[in-house]
């Protein structure tokens, strides 16, 4: 580009120009579809902390003088202007569907985030345990984990869900706990591959202890994986909190919660079929902003894939 | 080969009595005494002990391990604390619906997935490309009982009265029925593991139809199994596009892949013969590996289309606390999964001779 006009590069230039952050950060917000997930996240996001201002009624109260299950009124479209507006409908509880999936998406992205965060502090810690000490316990750990990956993870999360009882933050835990595992995997793995190198050796050498070794040492080298991992897990979080919703042992009446919604008028598809398309689509929306970004991060992040596809 | 077979089966074992154990503690940790449960308001101190000692729960936790273990070896899964009935019988019933599906939504996925996933990397970069990727990433962040309704919606509503109008829901039409294998053959039931078997043969709709000669069964049977496995196989056709166009394009870029060209065969030859079969490993795997997918989302599908699978089964057992119930069917599904990445390992090295000697 530049570098023949500008032959000498100020000390901080420099330093920008070879600093991984700032070139990861160039590269993702370069890439294609993960511009399409960060949108797509962005309006999620906006839409959760502006809730109260976005939707035009409560989402949990139950409307007066509304038909249940009426079709979708917009005013610009058309919807006789003595009518009131409700540019979703109205659920089969007389409540505004806009709102409700407005408020669904703080709902969601806590989901999302709060299973995974708990799921990459246990999973990390064991994997940096198993992998950091080895030997015997090494092999307890990653065994223990690989009866857990030898259920299907939806499977193993309704059945955990039915020894904790049905219910949100139940349903959240075991999802957690499937994704326990892969997280535990993944960290193992980059201590692995660093535990023997030169400096590792060299910061035992100098008196640090294994704690400290473990944390400043080791552990950076983890942090690629761990969020590009944690990236596709929310995806998979979300879409799995909202299986168990569906099911009905997950998120309760009345909470906003986008798979309770689509479970609760899943019988009525037939009749009003946009009180199932439109949450579903919301689900769709935000698992898929998460499942771009991740994917984009991934490119970006793993040096083997620079040439590849 | 038999000798990799033979130690990957070894590897197997411990995770076999994982599994046992995992499903016994998962039934024993359940809040709630399960003789309330299944007397409800008959339950009086005296019947929960008669409950109790009937079912072997006033042993010690590890007796009733070892009761459980050793019952399961000889085939006896217990009876549903529900209807009575034994739990064998119950998987009989349940289980070929499922396998079905599953089956069918795996053949599904695979073969468009492999097809997308080979169009788009033949045209790499391309409008085709972009629109199949964007498919793709959209198919695995669909939830699965979201599509299912939707495809129901416009099978069943939308396209009434054409030819393309689908049953959604049930497994076969009101005026089909099935005769048991054994009445059809005019053998008595042998019992026992062969009638088991028998059993799932017999309940196997499309099998049935088949061994029968009943072919308006089979037909009616994949008729209303088609939608279900639209549904299931969706999120591994996404994932199993993905890994075939970069599997595809990290095998392409491969200089024996030049060599073939410059040799002078036909593109076409070299993409079968050379690409593909290079790029199937990682491909099969990714199939193996969507089995649990496929099967967790049979559950999902069975609840909204009606059918009379093992997860509908197992969310009511989990909803009414039928221990056994559970814990059998988790049993089963989890020996499908293990037994199916069993597969894909001999699988690979069948294809690729390299792990074979490793």
């Amino acid at each position: 580009m530049s570098e023949n006009n500008v032959p000498v590069l100020s000390a901080d230039a420099m330093h920008e120009r070879d600093n991984p952050y700032v070139l990861m950060g160039k590269r993702i917000f370069q890439h294609r579809s993960a511009q399409l997930g960060m949108f797509l996240l962005g309006v999620l996001i906006f839409c959760a902390i502006f809730a109260q201002q976005i939707a035009p009624f409560d989402p949990l109260i139950q409307l007066d003088n509304v038909k249940r299950r009426s079709t979708p009124c917009i005013h610009l479209f058309g919807c006789p202007a003595d009518q009131p507006e409700h540019i979703m409908g109205i659920d089969g509880n007389s409540r505004d569907l806009f709102s409700r999936i407005i408020y669904g998406s703080r709902l969601s992205l806590q989901i999302g985030i709060a299973t995974v965060s708990f799921a990459i502090l246990l999973g990390g810690l064991l994997g940096a345990v198993a992998g950091f000490v080895g030997g015997w316990l090494d092999d307890v750990i990653m065994r223990t984990l690989d009866v857990l990956m030898a259920f299907p993870s939806l499977l193993l999360a309704i059945a955990i869900v039915s020894v904790l009882g049905p219910g949100l933050i139940n349903a959240l835990l075991a999802i957690a706990i499937v994704d326990i595992p892969i997280f535990a995997r993944v960290v193992r793995a980059s201590v692995l591959s660093v535990k023997e190198l030169d400096y590792v050796m060299a910061s035992k050498a100098q008196g640090a202890s294994d704690l400290r070794v473990l944390v400043t040492r080791i552990m950076p080298n983890a942090l690629t994986p761990l969020i590009v991992q944690g990236t596709l897990g929310i995806a998979s979080a979300i879409l799995s909190a909202a299986a168990l919703s569906f099911l009905g042992l997950g998120a309760e009446f009345p909470t906003p919660e986008w798979g309770l919604m689509l479970g609760e008028e899943r019988n009525s598809v037939f009749n009003a079929p946009f009180l199932v398309f439109l949450p579903g689509m919301a689900i769709m929306l935000t698992v898929l902003s998460f499942n771009l970004i991740g994917d984009g991060l991934r490119d970006v992040l793993d040096p083997r894939l620079v040439h590849g596809g | 080969m038999l000798q990799f077979l033979v130690r990957r089966l070894l590897l197997v074992l411990p995770v076999l009595v994982g599994i046992l154990f995992v499903t016994f503690a998962i039934t024993r940790m359940v809040p709630g005494d399960p003789c309330f449960v299944m007397l409800g308001e008959k339950a009086t101190v005296e019947s929960c002990k008669d409950f109790n000692v009937r079912f072997g729960l006033d042993k010690s936790i590890p007796e009733q391990f070892v009761r459980y273990v050793t019952n399961l070896a000889q085939g006896d899964f217990g009876n549903s604390l529900k209807d009575h009935r034994p739990i064998t019988t119950v998987i009989s019933e349940r289980l070929p619906m499922t396998i079905e599906l599953t089956i069918l939504a795996m053949l599904f996925s695979s073969t468009i997935g492999i097809i997308m996933g080979v169009i788009a990397a033949l045209n790499r970069n391309s409008f085709i490309d972009t629109l199949t990727m964007l498919g793709a990433n959209m198919g695995v962040s669909m939830p699965i009982f979201w599509l299912g309704l939707l495809l129901a919606y416009f099978f069943a509503l939308v396209l009434k009265g054409t030819p393309f109008a689908l049953p959604p829901t049930g497994r076969l039409s009101a005026a089909m029925s099935m005769v048991p294998l054994a009445k059809a053959w005019g053998i008595t039931d042998p019992g026992g593991v062969r009638g088991f078997f028998l059993a799932l043969l017999s309940n196997s709709a499309i099998l049935n139809g088949l061994l029968t000669g009943n072919y308006a069964l089979t037909l009616d049977a994949l008729k209303h199994l088609i939608l279900p496995s639209l549904a299931v196989g969706t999120v591994s056709l996404s994932v199993i596009a993905r890994m075939t166009r970069s599997a595809l394009l990290e095998v392409l870029g491969q200089d024996y892949i030049r060599t073939a060209r410059a040799k002078g065969l036909k593109y076409g030859t070299v993409i079968r013969k050379h690409a593909l079969r290079n790029a199937l490993i990682p491909i099969v795997t990714i199939i193996g590996i969507q089995t649990g997918g496929l099967l967790s989302g049979a559950v999902l599908t069975e609840t909204i289309f009606s059918l009379p699978g093992v997860g509908s089964r197992m969310v009511d057992a989990i909803l009414g606390r039928d221990y056994p119930v559970v814990q059998g069917f988790s049993v089963v599904i989890a020996l499908i999964f293990v037994f199916s990445n069993l597969i894909v390992d001999a699988s690979y090295a069948y294809l690729d001779p390299r792990v074979r000697v490793k």
